[in-house]
């Protein structure tokens, strides 16, 4: 451990990071731009200047730059040294002689980097007194506004979204003071994590355009720790609310989930909570026209009265989408034989074939920090970025490692993020991925392979069998397949961190079974596996978890004509079954009930709606696709009848009608039975501390110490300030009033420290700057398998794919903007949306005889499908590609078999490219035309 | 004895005093312009909103009784879509004037504000915004700040360059 010697104070620090990161974590106040936790360090904004003695002799020093320093022992630094402060302020001037000062109404003002820079550095009075120079902006899209004249080129921007994100469109121009940040031309921006430009640039250029729309200071917003619920990986994150709506989304640090980032789906699909699509008041349907209409509390009370009948009278249907507390409430009031986990039939038993193939290890599920630091990876009919946005993020990241493992070799550290940059050049970690069509991470893959669903699971299955030859072989494989399995079998081998990927949304389940057999095979000899496999919704892995039956044999319990009531919570049942389906079971049932947020087709046929909170509005548990279970918190009491589904259901439950007081009163009694009652659970009780926690006899501050307005947002309505509502299921309180210090890390709602009003105020709030929060990164991993015994091979191989003729495999094919239920609602999210097309291999589209933008004709048994056609020749052949998952299109079981033929001819047909294939026109060529200038 | 017949005589002399007590409402008192009375929001030269919404004076407030809410234009320009002031919870302590970035928001000298019914006493946008630009003549924010708004584009703010051509290849 070095001793470092700072004005006057020694400190024992941690060997290999440089002096920036060091002084942060020692919570000395040392102001920077360009060094980012995540980005590492380039020196390109000499801010963080510091003065270095060469031994107790020196008293003149040299000026250094703290982030590009790295300590050594026994090295005496200064930060306060007339020389070096003096240094740091005159920079700042440099860099404001150009700012525009319009910090009033520039979106990042309140928790604006620069701003704190410049009131850390002193610098308060304007002394240039030339012409400023200035830009002009750009269209970026719906998601990111952009307003250069604010730049200071610290090149955070381009650093992230080029060299971490693998962005391609954006990028610095000119040169000297003429420097320029942006596309070269208007348009929007390609990367899925655009936005976290947000909170990476330091100052106001890049701003969240959804924010604009209702734009809202960070001292204003309620706020309280969220997990993103568009997808299977539980990203942490900050929502805030002000009026009564949802604001924005940001990053909340978790260094064992998103750490720094967040995917665009998850930061800009927020909108749907505010959306007039929401189910605000309880409806019932009555008359002979089934209108719904509003009804009082006493009206379902008498509603649901006559319930009483036997438990077994009830069938509920849960959802992945809703918390474990709530499908716990429904599996209570239901009972487990009749509660069914609310996943398609063949959803339901992949997401438990992932399950039990995490459960009965050998591979560990790895985080997605853990993903970014693997050195070898090999994908499994997944396009990641579309189903799991941020773990795409990681996998780029871990296709750098094999620079960082070679830059270590040269004694060079990992936050020298240039020089490793510059040792490695194009250098990729081994990074294999068999697909059936093209993939957003086609760009940094070793080696691609595109074949139909049982290619991909053949290849697997030869990967196991290469690495370990006492597993199955498989027959029939070419010799150009059974070099490339030995190649990455090779590769897998020879990484000290070797990762497979797949999951469950190719829908099929050799493919998982073939991950599942290489990380098998690869246990057999080494200790270290990694699995990650990715599920298709927030809580699908703990619906999994908690529930045992499923819609699988649904027709039974209609025909069985049993049940008088359905209760189907938070679930579009259209989205999962075919429509023919769903319509007998609401029909062989008396009563209806949906328990919903957002009007579906479902809730509309409904007898009794009850409107439930979202994500915003009520508190919850979720298992994310890792195993980690996380608590999400309420961000404002909502008005009027929403409330949280699990308290509507104790509501219509006629035993706690009856007996009130026995009844669950809060949260924490909820997540009490549920920990009992389900034994696999138990351990989400860790998730974060209960209700009754306080800090010093306090609750945790939602709102600001800043917050204003508070005598006067709803003095029009009444002029006596009504008091804050209560909070009964969470330690956190709806007001000012509270604890302001650093609470534990699942409880932090917002970060701020004083001098420190942006984003990067998150370094006090870590033990060491980069690293874990303090007290250990949130959520509690509940699957860990124990390594001790190997669970035996999968025998059964599949045989090669036997489309005739005219049949081809359809198979899903997964938007990272489209395919999610509720980010779709967002008005931004919907101007990214690509138009439905069916992919295509050109070879087959001539033997159908079509051609880009003709209708294509697709059957498959009684599903009949007109869309038009979009070649590209990654798409395996024998393989059509037809978008899942949006809305308003008829629920489809895929993959299958089917027909693809020519539809009816239409010249006007849109022409609708695929975004991800290269070459299909899809990304903007602008030309020679110029509206920078 | 001698006190009191002094104190008479003191008090029979403030019968000739000048008079402090002014016939309120009949006769207005003065006012200094320093006084820090109802609160306006004013108009910038051209006649425009000068309140840009940028809640400073809402955070400074120390009573909370200023909410507004943000909007902008179709050209960019900014502005309080709802302004609100509940002076039943105002100490006219002026930290909202000190705040305010562009002179918008204003203490007057009008300090006749009383009210029967409390709810009154909730001023609105429509209650707040004055014609004219009250105490600062002649500051408009938007010619001083970067922000491209209708009628003033990139580089036409007061102490600007033209805008860069990031294609040229001029040193
Ligand atoms: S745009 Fe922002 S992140 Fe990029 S160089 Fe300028 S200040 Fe830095
Ligand atoms: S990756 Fe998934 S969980 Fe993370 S922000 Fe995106 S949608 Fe949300
Ligand atoms: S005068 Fe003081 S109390 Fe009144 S609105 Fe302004 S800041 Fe608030
Ligand atoms: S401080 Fe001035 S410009 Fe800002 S919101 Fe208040 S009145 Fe408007
Ligand atoms: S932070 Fe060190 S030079 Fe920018």
């Amino acid at each position: 451990m070095p001793s470092l010697w700072i004005d006057g104070k020694t400190y024992e620090v941690e060997a290999g990071k440089n002096l920036l990161q060091v002084c942060l974590s020692l919570g000395l106040d040392l102001p920077y731009f360009c060094w980012h936790p995540a980005l590492g360090s380039v020196g390109a904004c000499r801010q963080c200047a510091v003065k270095q003695y060469r031994d107790e002799n020196d008293s003149v020093g040299r000026l250094v730059m703290a982030c590009m320093t790295p300590v050594t022992d026994g090295m005496r630094i200064t930060l306060q040294d007339e020389g070096s402060v003096e240094f740091r302020a005159m920079l700042i001037e440099a860099l404001m002689t150009n700012h525009p000062h319009d910090c009033p109404v520039c979106d990042e003002g309140g928790e604006c980097h620069l701003q704190d820079m410049t009131v850390m550095t002193g610098h308060n009075y304007r002394d240039f007194r030339f012409k400023k120079r200035t830009f002009n902006n750009q269209y970026l899209g719906p998601f990111i506004n952009h307003e250069m004249n604010r730049c200071i080129t610290c090149y955070r921007c381009v650093r992230f979204y080029r060299d971490y994100a693998d962005g391609p469109d954006l990028n610095a121009f000119a040169s000297k003071n003429h420097v320029y940040f942006g596309r070269d031309c208007d348009g929007a921006l390609e990367s899925e994590f655009s936005g976290n430009l947000v909170e990476v640039c330091p100052t106001g250029v890049f701003t969240d355009k959804t924010l604009k729309e209702h734009y809202t200071r960070k001292w204003d917003l309620t706020t309280a720790p969220s997990v993103c619920h568009h997808c299977g990986l539980g990203c942490n994150t900050l929502a805030g609310e002000r009026y009564g709506s949802i604001r924005r989304i940001i990053n909340r640090y978790n260094g064992a989930v998103n750490g720094y980032f967040l995917c665009d789906r998850g930061r800009f699909g927020y909108d749907f909570v505010n959306a007039g699509t929401r189910i605000r008041e309880p409806l019932a349907s009555s008359g002979e026209t089934k209108t719904q209409v509003p009804v009082s509390v006493e009206k379902i009370q008498q509603l649901v009265s006559e319930m009483n009948a036997g438990k077994d009278k009830i069938l509920g249907i849960g959802s992945p989408r809703a918390s474990l507390e709530a499908n716990y409430a429904l599996m209570k009031l239901a009972g487990p034989e009749h509660f069914l986990d609310g996943m398609a039939p063949k959803e339901s038993s992949l997401v438990r074939l992932a399950l039990s193939i995490l459960r009965n290890g050998p591979a560990r599920s790895v985080s997605l920090q853990e993903a970014g630091q693997a050195d070898a990876v090999f994908i499994l009919g997944e396009d990641v970025t579309h189903t799991a946005p941020m773990l795409a993020l990681s996998l780029r990241q871990a296709a750098r490692q094999v620079c960082v493992q070679k830059a270590a070799k040269a004694n060079i550290p990992e936050w020298h993020d240039a020089a490793v940059r510059e040792l490695a050049q194009e250098e990729r970690s081994p990074f294999y991925i068999a697909a059936t069509g093209a993939t957003r991470l086609d760009d940094v893959a070793t080696k691609k392979m595109c074949v139909p669903l049982d290619g991909i699971a053949r290849l697997g299955l030869a990967v196991a069998h290469a690495i370990d030859p006492s597993a199955p072989a498989v027959d029939g494989l070419a010799d150009s397949d059974k070099q490339l399995a030995g190649e990455i079998a090779a590769a897998l081998m020879n990484a000290r961190h070797p990762l497979v990927v797949s999951g469950t949304s190719s829908g099929c389940s050799s493919v998982l079974k073939a991950a599942a057999q290489i990380t098998i095979a690869l246990a057999r000899t080494r200790e270290k596996v990694g699995i990650s496999l990715i599920v298709p919704e927030c809580n699908s892995l703990g619906i999994a978890m908690l529930a045992n039956g499923t819609l699988e044999n649904l027709d039974e319990r209609i025909k069985s004509r049993r049940y008088e009531t359905l209760v189907v919570l938070e679930n579009d049942l259209y989205r999962r079954l075919p429509s023919a389906q769903v319509d007998a079971l609401l029909e062989s049932v008396k009563r209806v009930i949906v328990i919903d947020h957002t009007t579906s087709p479902t809730s509309q046929k409904a007898h009794l709606v009850l409107p439930a909170g979202t994500f915003a509005e009520a508190d919850g548990t979720l298992v994310n696709n890792e195993g980690r279970a996380q608590r999400f918190f309420q961000i404002f009491a909502p008005e009027g009848e929403i409330q949280e589904s699990w308290r509507w259901i104790r509501d219509i439950c006629p035993e706690s009608r009856g007996n009130r007081k026995t009844a669950w009163q809060d949260l924490s009694d909820v997540i009490e039975a549920l920990c009992q009652d389900v034994p696999a659970l138990a351990k989400i009780q860790e998730a974060a501390p209960t209700s009754d926690f306080r800090i010093k006899g306090l609750r945790v501050a939602r709102q600001p110490h800043r917050y204003s307005g508070r005598t006067a947002m709803v003095a029009h309505k009444t002029i006596h300030e009504p008091k804050p509502p209560e909070d009964p299921d969470s330690p956190f309180s709806f007001s000012m009033e509270g604890y302001r210090g650093i609470p534990p890390a699942p409880l932090i709602p917002r970060f701020w420290s004083p001098g420190w009003n942006s984003v990067q105020s998150l370094n006090k709030f870590q033990q060491e700057v980069g690293g874990e929060l303090t007290g250990g990164d949130p959520g509690v991993r509940l699957i860990d398998p124990d390594g001790s015994d190997s669970p035996g091979y999968f025998e059964d191989v599949p045989a090669v794919s036997t489309c005739s003729g005219d049949q081809v495999q359809l198979i899903p094919l997964w938007r990272i903007f489209g395919s999610e239920e509720f980010s779709v609602l967002s008005e931004a999210v919907q101007q990214k949306i690509p138009g439905m097309s069916v992919i295509m291999n050109p070879k087959d589209a001539e033997k159908a005889n079509l051609k880009t933008g003709s209708m294509a004709v697709i059957e498959s048994g009684d599903m009949k499908l007109q869309l038009p056609v979009s070649l590209c020749e990654s798409q395996a052949a024998g393989t059509v590609a037809i978008p899942a998952g949006y809305r308003g299109a008829a629920w489809i079981d895929l993959p299958a078999l089917g027909e693809s033929g020519r539809g009816m001819k239409n010249e006007r047909n849109p022409l609708v490219p695929d975004p991800d294939c290269s070459g299909s026109g899809w990304h903007s060529d602008c030309g020679s035309q110029s509206d920078l200038a | 004895m001698l006190s009191i017949l002094r104190s008479i005589w003191l008090v029979f002399l403030h019968a000739f005093a000048r008079r402090e007590t002014i016939q309120y409402p009949d006769e207005m008192p003065y006012s200094p312009p320093r006084w820090r009375g109802r609160i306006i929001l004013s108009r910038d030269p051209d006649g425009e909103e000068r309140c840009v919404a940028c809640n400073l004076c809402a955070v400074a407030c120390p009573v909370a009784c200023i909410s507004l809410q943000a909007t902008e234009d179709e050209s960019g320009r900014r502005y309080p879509d709802f302004f609100r002031i509940n002076f039943s919870r105002c100490i006219f302590c002026g930290y909202c004037e000190e705040a305010c970035p562009t002179y918008a928001i204003q203490l007057t000298t009008d300090f006749e504000m009383g009210e029967f019914k409390r709810t009154n006493l909730v001023y609105e946008k429509e209650d707040l915004l004055i014609s004219g630009s009250g105490k600062y003549p002649g500051y408009n924010f938007y010619r001083q700040a970067g922000l491209a708004i209708g009628g003033k584009g990139k580089g036409e703010a007061d102490c600007e360059e033209p805008p860069i051509d990031v294609h040229s290849l001029m040193p």
